[in-house]
């Protein structure tokens, strides 16, 4: 790498990242980074080959343009969105611009994450300034080139359509232009174009990847093949946490295309020269488990962690105003209510799997990931190499929802390469899949409230009695879970952000509040799921909502927006989804319910319209109105927002793993129920128009669903449900 | 050896005879399109035609194929003119992708044996399709739109 391209990677790394050290939610990754093997697109300019202007675009001489990217591309559109911010500044058609998955760089930390992650919806937040950037400056490197090849002034060039042209009728393009280019970058911002004159950005064009993933030739990770490649299955511990205690592998060995039966930390791997020849191998395992101290863990011990840590510890506190204890303690009327959220599996579509190669240059690994260095060092640590030995190949994620932030499918596929001396595609099956997940965490989530003197129907500006003249003056809210950050990125000092989100901007106008939250472990591994937090306290901060709207006899819609006065971003994406769906006007036998949620700096109001009869609840429809910033890409935005609430109803409707003496009792498909194309209502989607900075759209669909259809069950039934899933715990068919 | 036809070619394939044709196709014929999704026919990942009928790969064994011809997506046509992936890129329909040779594959088998399906055609054929990323609503779409441009030869 030449020192330019140096100087380019640390000022990517170091000043996109700018308070970068402060503002890290997992603060251990940041110290990873440099170091990475082949770190960024590596400038060969000098040898004949594309010359690389930064750590995201190379140019080669025959004007094929590659664009880098550093998120892992899981369905959310990174490889379309991000492409699109470079080539906007570049001045090139989005088709012009052919995709690479990055390796390990430094370059390609995100700094809203402290480490090379996809995850937090931010991909477009972090990449928003930094390849905007990174074309501009490209195009006034390609613009310098062509002002000196054709011994005119820059000022007198400009960049069109991939070409430099200028007023006297030169004319040069990218290719020819980009091997000087490449040695005149330079540091200095650059100036980034205009809103109105963008051509791509906001502009609803065809994702880069469909093409591939509609004719089969789309490579994820499970696709992977390499020259002289077997197949590998690992047979894991039935109680989760449990560990091999004998194994007899004899009869297994002798099956055709077996070459390896080995035990490894919690369970067995078997490589053979098939796939399904390694399967049936495991059958004909002998295998005795130590259960360890997951043995006798259940449903009901799990909820009993919780709710009996609730009552022992009052809790961290993360956040505070006024006096809300004092507040409550003096109220003349105070609603409390406890909500319960159980384990989730992610089930991804694609079941995890790793291929290995390792080699004479230490180990390259092919992998759906969405951290490639944690992957790069867990490969490393396993095998004793040094992490700049690995080198990270990151192919489409069927899926990733969270689950491909964890590593753990990694560690046996890069053994089982090492101890046949040959490439290792390791598969999970889908059993494999669901009862060894790191599931979404369960959650207990205690809420108090007091409603203010005259906060009942009719009270209006100045009717109540505390400071803010509100309807509640204290609201409390106490998080009951494990803390997954403090398993993958410990320590964790203080209250783990990952598990107080959507609560600690609690909008609504209250003004004594307190936010506490007390880490309870529950023995076995809890990882990151689509919308993290966000889902839990949503499902309890806006149920809670509904239920003080209750007490006070007011409409959900009206009492939320009396809270509201001073949020005009929340209360007009509640306000105009409740239009959208005929607020106050659902059809005969409908019911409606209503909920709110503001994060990824992404701004949703949802209405959920249902019926019930006989026990049987439908959900009719799902409004969303979402107000996300600008729209990079607005058809991929819609996509997004629609999958989310699809995701959402599963999760509200179905999601359940239920764990009996240690062991996950749903093993596919059947078990674990998710939404099919017959069960999804209509999905009524509205963005809004917005100038505001981009925010992540990812998730944010995600929480409010289970919210706004157990609201419109409770305005249907009477009944409120406090535990999701809604179908079970409310005893209904779906 | 087993002789089978897949995609208008006859190969020769030697795998043990309970072998599911998915892993038929994946590891010994190095077409990967077909996805293994569940391995018991909850999902759909795996639908490939057998005489353009849609089956589940993960649970054909290979002794159950006989001579009829197997489809996968990378032969369901050259160049991604088919009206369901034409339909497919004009609506953008995936997301990860990863499901979307089952959907498309389901969804073809069905415009064959109806050429416009209604909403109920559709649920009743692809109800056996899961997609985690939710791309139902496009899916709906696309087939809909894949029925128009079947009307009309490209």
């Amino acid at each position: 790498m030449s020192e330019l391209d140096r100087r380019e990677f640390l000022k990517g790394a170091v000043g996109a990242g700018g308070a970068l050290l402060i503002a890290l939610t997992l603060p251990a990754c940041a110290k990873r980074g440099a170091g990475g093997a082949g770190a960024g697109a590596g400038g060969a300019a000098a040898s004949g080959g594309p010359a690389t202007l930064n750590a995201w675009l190379r140019i080669a001489a025959d004007d094929s343009i590659t664009v880098i990217v550093d998120r892992s591309e899981m369905g959310q559109g990174v490889y379309t969105a991000l492409p699109m911010l470079l080539a906007e500044e570049l001045e090139v058609p989005l088709e012009r611009v052919r995709i690479e998955a990055a390796p390990v760089g430094a370059a390609y930390v995100n700094p809203g994450n402290g480490g090379q992650i996809t995850g937090t919806s931010n991909s477009v937040q972090d990449a928003w300034e930094k390849l905007r950037m990174a074309g501009a400056r490209a195009r006034r490197a390609l613009i310098a080139a062509a002002a000196q090849r054709f011994g005119v002034d820059p000022a007198t060039c400009r960049a069109v359509d991939g070409r430099v042209v200028d007023g006297a009728g030169h004319s040069a393009s990218y290719g020819e232009l980009a091997a000087l280019a490449a040695t005149l970058v330079t540091d200095q911002p650059a100036a980034l174009k205009a809103p109105a004159d963008w051509k791509l950005i906001g502009k609803g064009l065809a994702r880069t990847d469909t093409p591939a993933k509609v004719d089969g030739s789309a490579e994820f990770g499970i696709d992977v093949k390499l020259p002289g490649m077997l197949h590998a299955t690992l047979l894991q511990s039935p109680v989760l946490g449990g560990a091999v205690g004998s194994l007899d592998a004899a009869a297994a060995e002798k099956l055709p295309g077996v070459r390896k039966v080995f035990a490894v930390d919690g369970g067995v791997v078997i490589v053979a020269e098939h796939f399904w020849q390694a399967l049936a191998a495991r059958s004909a395992l002998k295998v005795t488990w130590k259960p360890g101290a997951n043995a006798h863990l259940d449903d009901a011990a799990i909820r009993a962690l919780l709710a009996s840590a609730a009552a022992k510890d009052a809790g961290m506190e993360a956040h505070a105003s006024g006096d809300a204890p004092a507040a409550l303690k003096r109220a003349a009327r105070v609603l409390r209510a406890s909500y319960e959220v159980p384990l989730l599996a992610h089930a991804t579509m694609e079941p995890m799997n790793c291929t290995a190669d390792v080699n004479a240059q230490g180990c390259d690994l092919y992998v759906g990931t969405q951290v490639q260095q944690v992957s790069q060092e867990t490969a490393a640590k396993a095998l004793g190499i040094p992490a700049a030995q690995v080198r990270v190949h990151t192919t489409l994620l069927g899926g990733g929802f969270g689950r491909r932030l964890d590593v753990d499918f990694i560690p046996a596929a890069v053994l089982a390469s090492k101890a046949v001396g040959a490439p290792v595609k390791l598969i999970w099956t889908r059993e494999d899949d669901m009862t060894h997940d790191t599931y979404r965490p369960p959650a207990r989530l205690e809420l108090a409230a007091a409603l203010a003197a005259g906060a009942g129907a009719g009270a209006g500006a100045g009717a109540g009695g505390g400071a803010a003249a509100g309807a509640v003056d204290a609201w409390s809210l106490h998080i009951v879970s494990p803390s997954v950050t403090a398993r993958m990125f410990p320590p964790v000092k203080g209250v783990d952000d990952s598990v107080v989100e959507y609560a600690i901007n609690f909008p609504y106008a209250v003004p004594n509040t307190r936010l506490t939250y007390t880490r309870q472990e529950i023995g076995i591994d809890c990882g990151y799921m689509r919308s993290v937090s966000h889902a839990q306290n949503c499902f309890a901060i806006e149920c809670f909502m509904d239920e003080l709207a209750a007490a006070a006899k007011r409409d959900p819609l009206e009492f939320r927006l009396s809270l509201l006065a001073a949020k005009p971003r929340h209360a007009r994406v509640l306000k105009e989804a409740a239009e959208r769906a005929g607020w106050g006007h659902a059809p005969p036998g409908h019911h409606l319910g209503i909920a709110l949620l503001q994060g990824y700096d992404t701004h949703i109001g949802q209405v959920a319209e249902i019926s019930v009869e006989h026990g049987r609840l439908t959900v009719h429809k799902l409004t969303c109105v979402v107000d996300c910033g600008t729209r990079v890409n607005p058809r991929i935005v819609e996509s997004q927002i629609e999958g989310g609430l699809v995701f959402g109803l599963s999760a509200a409707l179905w999601g359940d793993i239920n764990v009996k003496n240690g062991e996950v009792r749903q093993h596919n498909f059947d078990a674990y129920r998710v939404a099919r194309i017959h069960e999804v209502p209509v999905l009524d989607v509205h963005i809004l128009e917005s100038t505001e900075a981009p925010g992540g759209i990812g998730e944010a669909a995600v929480p409010a669903v289970a919210p706004a259809i157990a609201n419109a069950l409770a305005a249907a039934t009477g009944r409120r449900i406090r535990r999701l899933p809604l179908a079970a715990v409310g005893g209904l068919s779906v | 050896m087993t002789t089978l036809k897949v995609n208008g070619r006859e190969v020769s394939v030697d795998a043990a005879a309970d072998t599911p044709l998915l892993w038929v196709l994946r590891d010994h014929l190095n077409l990967t399109g077909t996805k293994f999704g569940c391995g018991r026919a909850l999902c759909g990942a795996c639908t490939v035609h057998l005489d353009g009928e849609p089956v589940r790969a993960c649970v054909t064994p290979l002794s159950a194929v006989g001579t009829r011809a197997i489809t996968t997506i990378e032969g369901l046509s050259a160049d991604r003119s088919h009206p369901v992936q034409r339909a497919w890129m004009e609506i953008d329909v995936p997301q990860c992708g990863y499901c979307q040779s089952g959907q498309i594959m389901s969804a073809a088998a069905l415009l064959k044996r109806t050429p416009q399906p209604s909403d109920a055609d559709i649920d009743a054929a692809m109800a056996g399709n899961i997609c985690r990323c939710g791309t139902y609503p496009r899916i709906r779409r696309a087939i809909h739109r894949a029925a128009e441009l079947a009307k009309v030869k490209p």
